[in-house]
């Protein structure tokens, strides 16, 4: 699979970013008590929970060399299975949050058994049919609203206690995981493991000379990447007390790769940096036109233009 | 002359055929390489040579015909599987893993053999076991002070030089090595030749080359194979007389090479 190259990461820049942003997103709920607190909470949670969802999808696209546009399946599963549980009242995250997890990697093995050996347009298309697969599924599901979607009655609970309830602890919950995330995914692709996955990227014929299983080794990487994804999908459910079809929309797989791309492919914190500057755009743009869209994507394409390694890359020049 | 009890080959061919379309590109070939033996295969361009090579690799199937590979039959099983039963090669065209550093190139080519592919945390001190392994086949290859370099910045004869020692990293049964001295200079041609003379008898080889000095002076039998046949075998002078003799009678044709 001919995949997007990585641009050598800067070691300064993969330490500032990463430690500015999660200062930043640890110190924003004091700042919150100054403006809109309950907005701005919200939308710093829903920033976090997509920026979980690009760094799973970095995984895969930035080290793997995999374009999966149907990333956002995930996100839907992870979700569904948040609302399906709670609606059955056994929603104490302890119990479906790995439920989610275990419902992604089934998804992702069984799937990603089958477009693993596509390559290239292929293998786009290939994830792209199945999550409108799911995508459909989901709207058939009239026990859960079909195509409405359906509402949460309530978020999960953690080990009995509601400590989601409150906007700030689900706030600091998710960042935690965020956290969390991150840090497994750093020394994921660190590993040995992650070393032969992005070895592959770049020369499959010769890791197979090698001894390397590829298939399997794409494959593991993708069923990881798409666990980590649902981890995001249950929060965003029980962020927005809801989850519907739309979830798994093609348009919300195709911003997670904008989201990625803008950042930075291959380096994670291009990917939470994308996360947390795409939300922002959008807002702030939406807030100054309806027609913000039109603007939102010629600044896309500009960033990814003027810097291959997308913000990060353009931090890393910067610098000389 | 047969010597007396030829060990048993280490990689054995029987009957390769493939074709490419209408284009027969491997035709019956059946060769065999011993322990220890460095085998020679020449040949025009376009004769099959790095056909054949893929085939025994594993990355090409074909359409008949066993590899064999230490007493077993391979040609079912994926290149990875074959890696894992000994077996290593070079391609024709330089194939290395560009971002990696020099070392972490090779130290990727021990992993497998030392188990730890699917390891899922940093292990540093695996990693600086296996680097130190690592830099002793740099330092053969003549790559000692170049080790932190990413490959994508070495020269094309270093990075021919990395490729060699990813190769020999862990110490394979077979090593299978398409053209190694293409597109080297002269002094690091004569490098590889001395390498190569070095590592004879510690592990098979199957060499296909255009330079005729390396060829005559490393090889134990020299096969040729023109339009996917092989039509001379044996051992390096006998072969060269055959090539002589068909030269006087067919003209530049069978001159080969
Ligand atoms: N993938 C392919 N598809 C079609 N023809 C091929 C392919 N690979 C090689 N060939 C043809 O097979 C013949 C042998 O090629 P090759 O094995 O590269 O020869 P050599 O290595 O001896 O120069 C050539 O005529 C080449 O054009
Ligand atoms: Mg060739």
């Amino acid at each position: 699979m001919t995949g997007p190259s990585r641009q050598s990461p800067s070691r300064a820049v993969a330490i500032a970013v990463p430690l500015l942003i999660f200062a930043a997103l640890a110190l924003l709920p004091l700042a919150a008590g100054f403006g809109p607190k309950s907005y701005i909470l919200s939308l710093g949670a829903r920033v976090m929970i997509f920026a979980i969802a690009a760094i799973s999808l970095d995984l895969i696209l930035g080290y793997g060399g995999m374009v999966s546009f149907g990333h956002a399946a995930f996100l839907g599963i992870g979700g569904y299975a948040a609302g399906m549980l709670i609606d059955g009242g056994r929603g104490d995250m302890l119990i479906a949050l790995p439920v989610a997890m275990l419902a992604s990697a089934i998804f992702a093995a069984a799937t990603g058994y089958v477009s693993i050996r596509t390559k290239g347009v292929a293998f786009i298309m290939i994830t792209l049919a199945f999550a409108q697969m799911i995508y459909f599924f989901a709207n058939t599901l009239s026990a859960y609203g079909g195509s409405d979607g359906m509402t949460l009655y309530a978020r999960s609970t953690l080990a009995g206690m509601p400590l989601l309830k409150g906007e700030t602890a689900f706030y600091y919950v998710v960042l935690a995981l965020l956290l969390a995330a991150f840090l497994a995914c750093r020394s994921l692709v660190a590993s040995p493991f992650g070393r032969a996955l992005s070895a592959i990227r770049q020369n499959p014929a010769r890791m197979a000379a090698m001894g390397y299983d590829v298939d399997r080794i794409r494959l593991v990487a993708y069923t990881l990447s798409g666990t980590l994804c649902g981890v995001a999908g249950f929060l965003l459910a029980n962020q927005a007390e809801f989850v519907s079809p739309s979830y798994m929309a093609w348009q919300r797989s195709g911003e997670l790769i904008a989201m990625v791309v803008l950042g930075g492919m291959g380096t994670l914190h291009g990917a939470l940096l994308g996360a947390v500057a795409f939300l922002a755009l959008e807002e702030i743009l939406a807030d100054l036109t309806p027609y913000w869209r039109l603007v939102f994507g010629p600044l896309l394409i500009l960033v990814v233009l003027a810097g291959r390694g997308g913000l990060v890359g353009l931090l890393d020049r910067r610098r000389g | 002359m047969r010597p007396t009890s030829p060990a048993a080959p280490v990689l054995e061919l029987a009957g390769l055929t493939r074709s490419f379309g209408s284009l027969r590109v491997s035709d019956a070939v059946s060769l065999d390489v011993r322990p220890g033996e460095i085998h020679a295969l020449i040949g025009p361009n376009g004769a099959g040579k790095t056909t054949l090579i893929h085939q025994i690799s594993g990355l090409l199937r074909p359409d008949a015909g066993r590899v064999v590979l230490g007493g077993e039959d391979v040609t079912a099983l994926p290149p990875h599987a074959r890696a894992r039963r000994g077996l290593a090669r070079t391609f024709q065209i330089t194939s290395v893993i560009p971002d990696a550093s020099a070392l972490d190139n090779v130290v990727m080519a021990l992993r497998p053999a030392a188990g730890a592919i699917f390891r899922f945390r940093p292990d540093p001190a695996e990693d600086r076991r296996l680097a130190a392994e690592a830099a002793e086949f740099l330092e053969l290859v003549g790559l000692g002070a170049r080790t932190t370099i990413p490959a994508a910045s070495l020269s094309h004869g270093e990075r021919r030089g990395l490729e060699l020692a990813m190769a020999l990293a862990p110490q394979p049964r077979v090593l299978l090595l398409d053209e190694p001295m293409a597109g080297t200079g002269r002094e690091e041609s004569l490098r590889l030749v001395a390498t190569l003379a070095g590592l004879k008898g510690r592990c098979a080889m199957l060499l296909v080359e255009h330079d005729m000095h390396a060829v005559f002076s490393l090889a134990d039998r020299v096969s040729v194979l023109v339009g996917g046949r092989i039509v001379a075998s044996g051992a390096p002078d006998h072969v060269r007389n055959d090539l002589q003799v068909r030269a006087a009678y067919l003209g530049d044709e069978a001159a080969l090479c």
